[in-house]
């Protein structure tokens, strides 16, 4: 027997979120049918012009994929708490951050599949063709992604032992995460539109990831412990 | 032991496995355990009865780290930092601590993967010795509550534990696989392993139990050696007669 390092347990963990949300199938369904629901009631509310769709599809993607990431992160805990299978993990040596960091990344393949599969049907609804290069979208794709995930893994764990947690994370998570999103807004507006370089809003969505991922492995201890 | 003695003394010369020095516990205005003081010699077998909101499970989950007490000191196997034992403990809670959407193998081998194992052999042998059979390709969820007991137990042990941690494990057990698991804790034992028991089916662990431990509104009220007859009767379940 030997002492767990936190590579292998991260795997692990990340292994096992994977297989249970294959079989149970709760965030990706849950996630994709409420992303779904927002982009073809806007789509037949405004039916906008080809001009106005690049101005406005910024906002609409990124509260699309924010709304439906906070009903993947509640599933994500919910499922360790059934059961009260995180005593388990807490009760052995495997560092805390493991749980966080598979979290996290487990989240981020949630979300980037429901990207994947969202993004061909905002084309389709609301007539996008970008202005600027495409592979900046799929970096702000990328950055964006994990600022939802990293502060939202870590909320939805402060919040799981509140009565109504499924309020509580909302109410938390949005306030904090208005500098990312106003960031990935502005970012995917100006490659959608060409109007200018969307350069500084990347620039922030970075720092904003990097900051927020080391506050939150500083924390996260002590959330998984708190009673 | 009288029921006056509250600060129970180790009954080896060995240091303790487990010392428990004036722990309270507070969950807001409510204690739950009120300065319960006592040592526990290693590779004994210890029974903690009481009634329903006595402090037993609360107990439990402050010596496997759960949760941290209000007052008071605690050391396990020499340690008062629990992370530093925590290779050398095993806990099975009141609920089974198991993925539903897993088969017993599938749990076994990722908790083992926390402790550092890597054997599946080590999952399945653990599994057979709770008497499962390492081959069934059954989810947990829908396993009978005594199998996902079984797996619980399982899971506990599969480190092979100096210190385990037992709250309720033979609740909604039929009896002839309580005294099964009752009988492998026995042997534990023998092996030199402390072992705690917190259950309302004293009868269950009366052959294998070296001591019995009574909490009453979150005070240790009374340590006997072995299950004395009056306190066999009041906190058990039909199933152990």
């Amino acid at each position: 027997m030997t002492s767990p390092s936190l590579t292998a347990i991260t795997r692990a963990t990340l292994a096992k979120d994977l297989r249970l949300e294959w079989r149970s199938k709760d965030a990706i369904n849950s996630m994709l049918f409420f992303a779904l629901l927002v982009v073809v009631i806007f789509a037949f509310a405004f039916d906008p012009t080809a001009e106005e769709s690049r101005r406005i599809a910024g906002g609409l993607i990124w509260t699309a994929l924010l709304f439906a990431t906070v009903v993947a992160l509640n599933q994500t805990w919910a499922r360790e708490l059934r059961n009260n299978v995180l005593d388990a993990y807490r009760v052995s040596p495997a560092p805390a951050n493991a749980m966080f960091i598979s979290k996290a990344f487990a989240n981020f393949i949630f979300v980037a599949v429901l990207q994947f599969l969202m993004a061909p049907l905002f084309v389709v609804f609301y007539s996008l063709r970008s202005v600027g290069p495409v592979w900046q979208l799929v970096v702000i794709g990328l950055l964006a992604n994990w600022a939802l995930v990293v502060n939202g893994t870590f909320f939805a764990a402060m919040s799981i032992r509140t009565r109504n947690r499924e309020i509580m994370l909302p109410l938390i998570l949005f306030p904090i995460s208005i500098p990312a999103l106003l960031a990935m807004v502005e970012a995917t507006t100006q490659v959608l539109t060409g109007d200018s370089s969307p350069r500084f809003w990347i620039q922030l969505l970075a720092v904003y990831d990097v900051v927020f991922t080391v506050v939150c492995l500083a924390l996260f201890e002590t959330v998984l412990n708190a009673e | 032991m009288s029921s006056s003695d509250t600060s129970a003394q180790p009954n080896s010369g060995s240091a303790p496995a487990v010392s428990l020095s004036d722990i309270t516990k507070h969950f807001g205005r409510f204690a739950a355990l009120r300065g319960i003081s006592a040592d526990f010699a290693p590779g004994k077998l210890y029974v903690i009865l009481g009634e329903n909101g006595a402090g037993k499970s609360t107990l439990l989950r402050i010596v496997a780290g759960l949760l941290e007490a209000t007052r008071g000191t605690l050391t396990v196997l020499g340690s008062t930092n629990l992370r530093d034992v925590a290779m050398r403990v095993g806990y099975m809670g009141h609920a089974p601590l198991l993925y539903d959407e897993m088969d017993a193998l599938e749990n076994l081998r990722y908790f083992a993967g926390l402790y550092g194992i890597h054997d599946d052999s080590i999952c399945s042998e653990a599994l057979a010795r709770v008497g499962l059979d390492p081959t069934l390709k059954r989810r947990v969820g829908q396993y009978s509550q005594g199998m996902r007991q079984r797996t619980s137990l399982a899971r506990a042990i599969l480190h092979d534990p100096e210190l385990l941690l037992l709250d309720e494990p033979f609740s909604n057990v039929d009896v002839a696989s309580a005294r099964e698991m009752s009988r492998l804790l026995g042997v534990m034992r023998d092996l030199g392993k402390t072992i705690f028991v917190v259950t309302h089916q004293a009868p269950v662990m009366e052959p294998v139990c070296d001591e019995s431990i009574l909490i009453s509104a979150g005070r240790l009220a009374e340590r006997q050696q072995g299950i004395p007859p009056h306190l066999l009767s009041p906190y058990t379940q039909e199933v152990g007669k």
